[in-house]
């Protein structure tokens, strides 16, 4: 038995409110084409969008531009994948067993206030120059906010509904299935959202320290060899790759999280 | 019958809730808790609950002692308390876990109708307003039929009209099962409306103050005398409830006795 649908979100393609959206960067693309057309610019370092279509479509021609996206994709989702699980298990555990949370948590807190990016040179030792060390990378940034957003969801969880929980009889296993899981699960797919943001930002770094293949890959190329559209493409690319598995994540959620009275619906 | 034995409840920082309480309520009663703010009505609500424990005395369902939330025990909480996640039904069928599916769709379906809200059921609570979310936590409640029912200012939230709506939601469950019902309220009108018994609290430290039998027949008519003479004696006791305590008698003549003994 379900409320009756709310159509705010399917109805969103085309309507007004995501036309007004697209308009600025529309509007703004062709003016720096028509700018660059007259010879009112030069476009050699911010090529203008023609060209940057023209670039990704050769890309993509080639092959080249799925073998990136392709090489990206799978170091992003191997490394969320390991910093998403162990994120959930450790911050359920922190969050839910008091004697856990007062052993781990300062540890885990420590080591969150150093950059992520600073393990770099300790991964590469340890782990090589190669996939291992990518995937641990990503999976260190993805691994703190789930880790967080799920420990603190639990301590958040209203003891007046474990009290309905208990006026009820239920057991700690029933009590964690029926109430504990249900309450937390809002904020831990908000967790695990801004998780798979940092990922596609580790992912970067991470290909930034030698790769030879992958999006960012694409980008340093770009920077040495004097390519701007390349980069700009690898931006695109990126920019896009990263919305899709945005909107993946939340369109395979969002039945799970129906009941709530948000404005989620419309994000 | 549910019996309170010499119950007192001290907090861990010395504020002293409840002392000595002793209550004695027939099945089928239905007990109004009335007093001012920090007369320990609630407290004593969550003890029989089982949700706190007593420091001192003992309360007993038919014999057997209460020191946790028993089967044949259930609360109305002041809010809603619905779980969100879960359709009106699913809530109003929350405790009926361990029942055949069909038995348990037959008792939801039966419960939901009782309080109004058989269109409902499918719907989520954000979606119900304040009054329709009281009456599925009160269909919850009735729902396990339990022996004792207890309700903690249930109605305090709601206007005028949606509280005499629930009133008559309310008697009418009762009337299926006859459980014993204690209700804490401030509002002298609900207990008198509900009520075959007012229990008067006073507070500092929480404890029994008076006991009105109320003696009126149902359906009460809320507009004749008896109704209204009811409400008098209730409302009397419960000012002088709020008074600070004067000296007793006894006190008075104990000094008296001392002055001349000098």
């Amino acid at each position: 038995m379900v409320a009756a649908p709310r159509p705010a979100g399917k109805r969103a393609w085309g309507s007004p409110r995501v036309l007004l959206g697209l308009l600025l960067p529309f509007v703004l693309a062709l003016i720096w084409e028509g700018a660059v057309r007259a010879g009112l610019a030069e476009g050699r370092l911010m090529p203008p969008p023609s060209r940057i279509l023209a670039t990704l479509q050769g890309l993509a021609a080639t092959g080249e531009l799925w073998t990136h996206a392709l090489a990206t994709l799978w170091r992003v989702l191997v490394g969320f994948a390991i910093g998403a699980a162990a994120g959930i298990v450790l911050g359920a555990l922190s969050g839910a067993v008091e004697p856990v949370r007062r052993l781990i948590d300062p540890t885990l807190q420590a080591l969150r206030a150093i950059p992520s990016i600073a393990w770099v040179p300790l991964f590469i030792l340890w782990l090589g120059i190669f996939e291992a060390s990518k995937v641990a990378l990503i999976a260190v940034g993805v691994f703190f906010p789930v880790y967080l957003g799920v420990a603190g969801a639990i301590l958040s969880v209203d003891r007046k509904l474990i009290e309905v929980g208990r006026m009820f009889r239920l057991s700690q296993g029933q009590l964690a299935r029926r109430i504990l899981l249900p309450a937390v699960l809002p904020a831990t797919l908000i967790s695990l959202r801004s998780g798979l943001g940092l990922g596609f930002m580790f992912v970067v770094a991470a290909e930034f320290m030698g790769a030879s293949e992958g999006l960012g890959y694409l980008l340093v190329g770009g920077q040495q060899m004097g390519k701007p559209d390349q980069i700009l493409a690898a931006i695109i690319a990126f920019a896009l790759l990263g919305k899709a598995a945005d909107s993946l994540l939340l369109l395979a959620t969002n039945s799970l999280v129906r009941w709530q009275d948000t404005a989620r619906e419309r994000l | 019958m549910l019996t309170l034995e010499h119950l007192s409840k001290t907090y861990a920082d010395g504020t002293r809730a409840l002392s000595d309480v002793s209550l004695t309520v027939q099945p089928g009663e239905i007990l109004a808790l009335i007093g001012g703010s920090g007369c320990g009505k609630t407290t004593l609500l969550r003890l029989i609950a089982g949700l706190d424990r007593a420091s001192a005395g003992t309360i007993r369902l038919d014999g057997e002692p209460i020191s946790e939330p028993h089967r044949a025990v259930g609360l109305v909480f002041q809010e809603p308390r619905l779980l969100p996640w879960l359709s009106v039904a699913d809530n109003v069928g929350f405790g009926l876990d361990g029942l055949p599916k069909a038995e348990r769709r037959e008792r939801i379906a039966h419960a939901l109708d009782k309080v109004g809200l058989a269109d409902h059921a499918g719907r989520w609570p954000r979606d119900l307003s304040g009054g329709q979310q009281q009456r599925v936590s009160i269909a919850r409640a009735f729902v396990t039929n339990p022996k004792v029912l207890l309700l903690d200012e249930p109605f305090s939230a709601l206007d005028a009209f949606t509280r005499a709506s629930l009133h008559e939601h309310l008697l009418a469950l009762w009337e299926e099962t006859r459980p014993t019902v204690v209700l804490v309220t401030h509002d002298v009108a609900e207990a008198v409306t509900l009520a075959d018994r007012v229990v008067v609290m006073r507070p500092k430290p929480g404890r029994v103050d008076d006991e009105l039998p109320l003696g009126l027949a149902r359906p009460r008519d809320r507009t004749g005398l008896p109704f209204e003479a009811a409400t008098r004696r209730v409302m009397l006791a419960l000012d002088q409830s709020l008074r600070e305590p004067a000296p007793s008698g006894t006190r008075q003549r104990d000094q008296q006795a001392a002055a001349l003994w000098w």
